[in-house]
């Protein structure tokens, strides 16, 4: 049976590992190719590396971190930040990931989906969505690592990046990054209901209740997390056991 | 030495990076003359079926084809497993090297396509690839379209119906998910394909 996937997230900045509440208070949780080997030996089904500063800064994606993390990783591996051009996007395959995510260059310019997905494939298309409630049920896309919004909601642009070519969706609540209140299930069941790609459900991850309930209510294929496991809050072995007590399927022992 | 063909359609980088953590030396070629004499073959691939065409069209094939038929041990992976069936629904003009018979068809609409992240593999056949791999174990899976559970089958997986995992006959071998990617069973079934 096809698992539910748990992803272990890397946010970098300047070569380091670090882990913010709502975007913001950064503190530093390691490096980056120690901690990706770690949660792979722990029992992480993928990991996903995003350059936080990218964006902003416009430094491009950080390529020696990716090489020295992609170096002895064998589970999937993502990574995103600031990855503007299909050029930009070809250095950080080259350096050794697997998929790449695109954001806030995807939604300046749509066609970037397509073109990498051309050269690369949909299953190395990644779509990061940065979503936050309008209040009314629907949810606003935001730019820039949070800083800009846009004018499309979560449904219609996740719709409109897999007509494109997106293999998968990472949706991030920001209402809910980092605060440990658990994910948002409406939005992740929204975006889930409205594309046929997998959803992979970010922000807000606590405790174990918190996947069981994206899973279920919130129809997640994968939930990604942080902080929760950086800080060793959670071991992803053991999160794994009790979701398998709970009949969510996850790959385990692994 | 292992052997790894280009054919500018594959994530030859993370295979290469495998065999290297193995021990083992390895080169990449699009050279036909390379391919048949060399020890060892490998054919990574993402993408398109029709990517595979230029295999054709290099000379590529027809180097497979002798290096296969004087022994050389060859492993498909992904696209390069679905390669060594007669054709894909994908790509209904490109024909494949027809060492396994059947097609390769797209997921049913019952389930979601791509078919992404980790599923199992269930095996009882002899098989040199899967030897000393748990009767049923984990392995990551990225791919729209699959290969009949049939001929030359020695590991199958459920998604949408049984497909064929694993595919093995001779010094011939296929897998449909990602060795390179599946952690610790993958890196056995490489290691075991550098044994064959």
């Amino acid at each position: 049976m096809l698992t539910k996937r748990i992803i272990a997230c890397l946010d970098v900045d300047a070569g380091r590992v670090v882990k913010g509440t709502r975007f913001v208070n950064l503190r530093d949780a390691g490096d980056p190719a120690e901690l990706a080997a770690a949660h792979a030996a722990g029992g992480a089904d993928e990991i996903v590396l995003l350059d936080i500063t990218a964006t902003h800064e416009r430094r491009g994606t950080l390529l020696e971190t990716v090489r020295r993390t992609a170096r002895e990783l064998f589970i999937p591996f993502t990574v995103g930040g600031g990855i503007g051009s299909l050029d930009e996007a070809c250095a950080v395959f080259d350096a050794g990931a697997d998929k790449i995510a695109i954001n806030s260059a995807a939604v300046r310019t749509p066609e970037l989906i397509t073109r990498i997905a051309a050269r690369f494939g949909s299953q190395a298309v990644v779509l990061a969505i940065d979503a936050k409630s309008n209040g009314d049920g629907s949810h606003q896309v935001y730019v820039s690592g949070g800083r800009i919004p846009v004018n499309r909601t979560a449904v219609e642009w996740a719709r409109e990046a897999e007509g494109r070519g997106a293999g998968e969706i990472l949706l991030t609540s920001m209402d809910r990054d980092g605060t440990g209140a658990g994910f948002d299930c409406a939005l992740t069941a929204a975006i889930e209901r409205a594309v046929s790609i997998p959803v992979i459900a970010s922000g807000g991850a606590g405790c174990v209740a918190h996947f069981v309930e994206v899973f279920r209510e919130g129809r997640a294929d994968a939930a990604l997390a942080a902080s929760i496991f950086h800080f060793g809050l959670h071991d992803i072995r053991e999160l794994k056991q009790e979701l398998q007590a709970a009949s969510i399927p996850v790959r385990f022992p692994c | 030495m292992i052997t790894i063909i280009d054919y500018k359609a594959g994530n030859l980088a993370s295979v290469q990076k495998a065999f290297t953590y193995l021990g083992c030396v390895t080169e990449i070629t699009r050279d036909p003359e390379v391919v048949a004499r060399a020890s060892k073959l490998v054919l990574p691939g993402v993408g398109n079926f029709s990517a595979t065409s230029v295999l054709a069209e290099s000379g590529v094939r027809g180097a497979v084809e002798q290096a296969i038929a004087r022994g050389v041990p060859f492993l498909g992976i992904c696209v390069g497993m679905q390669w060594l069936f007669e054709g894909s629904e994908e790509a209904p003009d490109t024909s494949g090297l027809a060492c396994f018979s059947g097609a390769c068809a797209r997921f049913p609409s019952t389930v979601k396509a791509p078919h992404v992240g980790w599923n199992t593999v269930r095996h009882n056949a002899d098989s040199r690839l899967l030897r000393g791999a748990e009767p049923e174990f984990f392995v990551y899976y990225t791919h729209s379209y699959r290969a009949p559970a049939g001929d030359g089958a020695v590991g199958c997986t459920n998604y949408g119906g049984e497909f064929a995992a694993v595919v093995e006959r001779d010094n011939v071998f296929g897998v449909q998910f990602h060795p390179e990617k599946s952690g610790a069973a993958g890196l056995r079934l490489l290691g075991n394909f550098l044994q064959c």
